[in-house]
């Protein structure tokens, strides 16, 4: 298992090697730069330049790209043009805010998903199920910067419950009570799609397991219901369900582009949006690398999972 | 499954039950900012979201006149000009600290321009400048003695007063930049009537009232700067009652705020002039009297009162009037009259040519410029002129234009913000200001006319005799159209009933000064 851990690591080396090279050809091709952003309609070609002189951006980007692989590899990812403080500290305190709030949402569409996706198959056609199967859609329908937009209309501006955004109250805020306080609207939204399609799977890979003959046999043999679902059924479903948890893992941490706006929560996808429009490259390039490395560790986590659950795969 | 849900409900209102979290305690004024600031170092920002935080950390040697774009004493008292215009002789206010305890006096000057406009100044490298170029006229700066300073520019440059009431002109405590270095930016300090107390990245900016302050301390204990960068969400805090003070707010939503008695909605014009760039050396805008159709056939009230909402009113000519002291009160605006400008366009042999248009997806002080855009393709078309459109997002739209238009395109979309009459013209609309020699004239426009009186009117100091060149040059820019004038912005904001003093200046800066929250 070890070994199996330290290959898809270093496997995970070149994808991220390659992706730090396609961000910065990406960012080479987009037209205007970091100077031209600071500048704004004072942008005249010799301000630019000069500006772009004091930045070190008048190098050829082949040098360029060598600087930052040199420092990256003594930990220094560079200090960004546009906000003038180190990338890692920026990128790092970003990152624990995403991780937090992708986090909370992943556990959140994991547990209502498969809740929902079993109680569905079990209760196949009842109301339950029809009801469920309605919600379901909805959630997955709904663009889910609206939801979050509206879940603050309601919960937050009507019923004054929740706050609107941020991660910690203003006054006298911190404490883990006020930040789940601050977690709960914007990680409800983010879980909304992720939960849905996790349900959707889960009906489908139950209803698929239900039919087998051992189903079948363990409750001839008189095993309880709740045993037969629970430990016979759903163990084996779940073999199918968690590479998708996995790639669901990615869309949220996609998703919280959006739902940071929103929410106005601190994370590293409101900071990424912000980084590719002032083309502030070093910011770019740290946050995706950091996002991608999560992304990778994700996945290698529901594979490992899964090969737990799975003893044929071992 | 009964416990689960008990307890989820029990951990949700436990939540909910933390004292009063969208009230704002008294004497302390929350604000809603657009977006997270650059850095608080004066000399390196060049955005309005950050001048609206420096403005109340720190003064400059002179100031704009509250409700006024007219220059007042400030850190200095008072001041001679040489008759030649070229040399300024400053009286400091004696007695001032910074909020460091360090001493405000003319070596403490003579540091803040240095470290902007001198390579090998020891802390020249705390930069990049961006705006330094306000100050290119300064050749020298010496502190004569502790309460008077000497500027020698290299030329005469009347605009030098209102550059030095920019927030580039801010000054900084020397010996806090020695401490900070390169992290001045972040621990800011200042001789204005807030102190910097703390910067939660992302979160949070927190001044506090300075008792030293020598223009009378502040009524309010503190202010807190919030980043919000979506606008819908700004508006669903403020309504919630995290917000005290909201600036830039959508058209969309102004008018609710306006009618209840919770809020108050206000509004300020300024600096700010909204227009088409005409490529006015090819193509059919080239001929002057397709030039002026292309402003009879625009319905800029429409613009405004449609697109914009009332958020902006329609502009005569290329200097915005929030510039009282300078600005043509007997200009009036283009009128819509389609028929007119079909008359010129047939006068002008207009073959119908497609113009080229260059639009933007948004960028600094363009209003809702996709919107704009179309409604413009629509009047031009309506008077026979095909147009076809363009879209770029902001920084490659500025890469685009900002070198000019010829063999590209006939017209774009531009604003801009300034803090003298003399800028923008100067900067666009002078035959020295083609872009090849490193101006914005980037439609080509060039009247020696309008050269003469513009580089008059920075010789001379005296406010009367500059105000007479610049109503000449609105005159015959306005008669000859290099752009289309379409519209002034007005800056707004909201505010809960209870903060009592605020106003909106032109300068569009933030002043809290003399701002009050008892409740």
């Amino acid at each position: 298992m070890g070994l199996y851990i330290a290959k898809r690591l270093l496997a995970a080396i070149p994808v991220l090697f390659g992706l730090t090279i396609i961000v910065f050809v990406i960012m080479a091709m987009i037209p205007g730069d970091p100077a031209t952003a600071i500048l704004g309609s004072y942008a005249t070609p010799e301000n630019v330049e000069r500006l772009n002189r004091e930045l070190g951006l008048d190098k050829p980007m082949v040098q360029q790209y060598f600087i930052w692989l040199g420092n990256l590899f003594q930990g220094d990812l560079g200090r960004s043009f546009i906000l003038n403080r180190p990338v890692l500290d920026e990128v790092m305190e970003r990152f624990n805010a995403t991780l937090i709030l992708a986090g909370t949402a992943l556990i959140i569409c994991s547990i209502l998903g498969l809740l929902a996706g079993v109680v569905s198959a079990v209760r196949q056609f009842g109301i339950a199920d029809k009801l469920i199967t309605f919600v379901v859609l909805i959630g997955i329908s709904i663009p889910s910067f609206w939801l979050g937009l509206l879940l603050i209309l309601v919960f937050s501006v009507q019923l004054k419950m929740f706050p609107v955004s941020g991660m910690y109250a203003i006054y006298g805020g911190g404490g883990p009570l006020d930040l789940l306080h601050h977690l709960f609207l914007p990680a409800l939204t983010l879980a909304a799609v992720a939960t849905g399609v996790i349900a959707r799977l889960t009906r489908t890979a139950m209803l698929e397991v239900l039919r087998q003959d051992y189903i079948r046999t363990a409750r001839a043999k008189g095993v309880p219901e709740r045993t037969v679902i629970y430990k016979h059924a759903f163990k084996a479903a779940l073999v199918s369900i968690i590479p998708v948890i996995g790639i669901q893992a990615g869309f949220v941490l996609g998703g919280a582009v959006y739902i940071e706006t929103v929410f106005q929560w601190p994370g590293i996808g409101s900071m990424l949006v912000k980084a590719i429009s002032t083309r502030d490259l070093l910011l770019v390039q740290g946050g995706v690398l950091v996002v991608a490395a999560a992304y990778v560790l994700f996945n290698l986590a529901a594979d490992v999972v899964q090969t737990l659950v799975d003893p044929r795969l071992r | 499954m009964r416990k689960l849900l008990a307890a989820a409900i029990g951990a949700v209102s436990l939540m909910t039950a933390s004292p009063a979290f969208s009230q704002t305690p008294p004497n302390v004024a929350v604000v809603g900012q657009i977006a997270e600031p650059k850095s608080l170092d004066p000399a390196t920002v060049t955005a309005v979201n950050d001048f609206r935080i420096l403005v109340n950390i720190y003064d400059g040697l002179t100031r704009y006149k509250d409700g006024t774009l007219e220059v007042e004493p400030s850190l200095a008292e008072s001041w001679t000009i040489s008759d030649d215009g070229t040399v300024y002789t400053f009286k400091l206010r004696s007695g001032v600290k910074f909020q460091d305890g360090t001493d405000f006096n003319a070596e403490a000057v003579k540091f803040n321009f240095d470290r902007m406009l001198k390579d090998d100044h020891p802390f020249h490298d705390t930069g990049p400048f961006p705006l330094s170029f306000f100050f290119s006229a300064v050749k020298d700066v010496k502190a004569v003695d502790a309460t008077t300073v000497e500027f020698t520019l290299n030329a005469p440059y009347a605009p030098f007063l209102s550059n030095l009431a920019y927030p580039t002109g801010l000054i900084v405590s020397p010996a806090a930049v020695e401490k900070s270095g390169k992290d001045f930016g972040r621990n800011p300090v200042g001789t204005g009537a807030f102190k910097f107390e703390e910067w939660e990245a992302n979160a949070k900016v927190v001044v506090s009232r300075y008792d030293g302050y020598w223009d009378g301390a502040a009524p309010l204990e503190a202010v807190v700067y919030r980043p919000i960068t979506d606008a819908n969400t700004r508006i669903a805090e403020m309504l919630a009652g995290g917000l005290d003070i909201m600036v830039e707010v959508p058209p969309d939503s102004l008018q609710q705020f306006r009618d209840g008695g919770e809020f108050q909605a206000l509004e300020q014009a300024g600096p700010h002039v909204w227009f088409l760039i005409l490529n006015a050396k090819e193509g059919p805008f080239s001929d002057k009297l397709v030039r002026q159709a292309a402003n009879y056939a625009i319905d800029k009230k429409a613009l405004v009162d449609n697109v914009l909402q009332g958020t902006a009113d329609i502009a005569a000519g290329p200097t915005p009037p929030a510039f009282a002291w300078a600005y043509d009160e007997s200009l009036e605006p283009y009128p819509y009259d389609p028929e007119k400008a079909k008359e010129l366009l047939k006068q002008a042999g207009y073959d119908g040519k497609e113009l080229t248009f260059y639009v933007t997806e948004g960028g600094s002080g363009m209003l809702d410029p996709i919107a704009m855009g179309t409604a413009i393709q629509a009047d031009l078309q309506a008077v026979g002129m095909k147009v076809k459109i363009e879209t770029y997002e902001w920084n490659t739209f500025l890469g685009k234009v900002n070198p000019g238009l010829e063999g590209k395109a006939d017209m774009a979309e531009m604003a801009w913000m300034t803090n003298d009459p003399d800028t923008l013209p100067y900067l666009a609309l002078r035959s020295e200001a083609f872009p090849d020699k490193g101006g914005f004239n980037s439609g080509y426009y060039s009247n020696p006319e309008v050269d003469e009186l513009l580089n008059k009117a920075r010789e001379v100091t005296d406010q009367g005799e500059r105000a007479k060149l610049y109503k000449q040059m609105q005159k015959i820019v306005q008669e000859d159209a290099p752009w289309v004038f379409v519209a002034n912005w007005k800056q707004n904001a909201v505010t809960k009933a209870s903060v009592e003093n605020f106003k909106l200046q032109p300068s569009f800066f933030l002043m809290l000064q003399k701002v009050a929250k008892p409740q």
